[in-house]
């Protein structure tokens, strides 16, 4: 087991066009590390000096991770990471 | 109940329990009917609010033109507003929104000019500021950053949940604008101590996050995470799924963005029944499913449906 992390289009030019990559840790800041370690790049991409970018959202299991804990947010094998563009989105 | 015009009937929607979605009786939904509203949707209490900021304000006089970046609902409460108040409008929208969307706004006398469906609402957005630019008499309100949209839901959204569930524990509406999340969940704050303010975010096909590189990014200026204590993306199978529990355990004909809310409602709900925590969750149901009958949503398998919905604007 591992954490599945879904990578967003634009940026799979890191992840070698892979959609989802596998990561591992026992917090998110822990598991962006394990991945820049493997994609390199991918991790300044993500995050700032100020911690996750402004238009990048992060969900752990669909829950957005700046309401439980951010970086600190504890993560565990079996877990679905998505990363998503920040976009105006739908229809208002 | 009798007003003078239709602009005078917004607001005032019924507060209608979910007995049979919810868990048991110390964990209750309720659903907030905003397709009660003169043109269905929950963004008639914003149109009329944004237009008489720009009214008092002196922005906009007899005949003046409205622009507005929009892929449906707030075009048409617009369109609805800007007949009864004598404008034009001008509405900017991704080509991908549904058929009935453009033939509501082109019935209201409304113009509407597409935008590339790759980034959805970024694009409208890009593209209506580039018009505002070129046009400098057109008054454009952009919801996104007018702080009309907000207070409208302070003054009217979080007043009415609040005087029908004083018992109110979770208020869940879905996130675009950010409007209603920021103005109901701050009225709500001030009153309620301890409510939960959640945000359900719908969570698109790949052609909606298209964007050339990141920081073409968008946050609304309006949205201030404090406001809010999680925020839930939501799938678009999800949403369809929760979309006909409505219709088929409680009878509500509602759009998809009501499923949207709904899924995080429920996941709300079994958390404090699991905890055995009192809940009086109360949900937006944005508009009904009218509007959205083309996309297929409410026949055939989820898995077909879902499949329609592919590159769609749903909510």
């Amino acid at each position: 087991m591992a954490i599945d992390v879904r990578i967003p289009t634009i940026l799979r030019t890191y992840t070698g066009g892979a959609k989802s990559v596998e990561g591992s840790g026992s917090t998110l800041a822990e598991l962006i590390a394990d991945l820049d370690g493997r994609f390199d790049g991918l991790g300044d991409r993500l995050m700032d000096d100020a911690g996750l970018r402004r238009f990048i959202n992060v969900y752990l299991n669909d829950e957005d991770v700046r309401f439980i804990g951010g970086l600190a947010a504890p993560v565990a094998d079996g877990d679905t990471v998505t990363v998503l563009p920040a976009v105006a989105g739908g229809a208002h | 109940m009798r007003y003078d015009n239709l602009l005078e009937s917004v607001g005032g929607t019924p507060l209608v329990g979910l007995p049979r979605l919810s868990p048991g009786p110390e964990v209750r939904l309720w659903a907030k009917l905003e397709e009660r509203n003169p043109t269905g949707s929950i963004k008639d209490r914003i149109a009329a609010y944004m237009v008489a900021a720009a009214e008092k304000d002196g922005l906009l006089r007899a005949g003046s033109t409205i622009l507005e970046p929009t892929s449906g609902n707030t075009g048409i409460s617009l369109a609805m507003v800007a007949k009864v108040r004598g404008y034009r409008l001008i509405c900017v929208m991704p080509e991908n929104t549904s058929a009935e969307r453009r033939q509501l706004l082109e019935a209201f006398g409304a113009e509407v000019i597409s935008s590339p469906a790759a980034g959805g609402s970024n694009e409208a957005v890009r593209v209506a500021k580039g018009l505002a630019a070129e046009h400098p008499g057109w008054v454009m309100l952009y919801q996104y950053g007018n702080e009309a949209n907000e207070r409208a839901h302070y003054e009217t959204t979080g007043p009415e949940l609040l005087a029908d569930l004083p018992t109110i524990t979770h208020f869940v509406a879905g996130l675009g604008t950010t409007g209603t999340l920021m103005g109901t969940g701050r009225f709500l704050r001030e009153h309620v101590p301890g409510v939960q303010i959640v945000a359900a975010e719908p969570r698109y096909g790949e052609l909606v996050y298209g964007l050339r590189n990141l920081s073409e990014g968008f946050v609304p200026e309006l949205y201030d995470e404090s406001v809010l204590t999680s925020r839930f993306s939501v799938s678009s199978g999800d949403a369809l799924r929760r979309t006909r529990e409505l219709l088929a355990a409680e009878g509500l004909f509602a759009g998809i963005s009501s499923g949207c809310v709904l899924h995080a409602a429920l996941g709300i709900a079994a958390k404090a029944q699991a905890a055995g925590q009192r809940a009086d969750i109360a949900l937006v149901i944005a508009d009904a499913g009218w509007k959205y009958l083309s996309t297929g949503a409410y026949g055939g398998t989820l898995e077909e449906a879902e499949a329609r919905l592919e590159g769609q604007l749903w909510a």
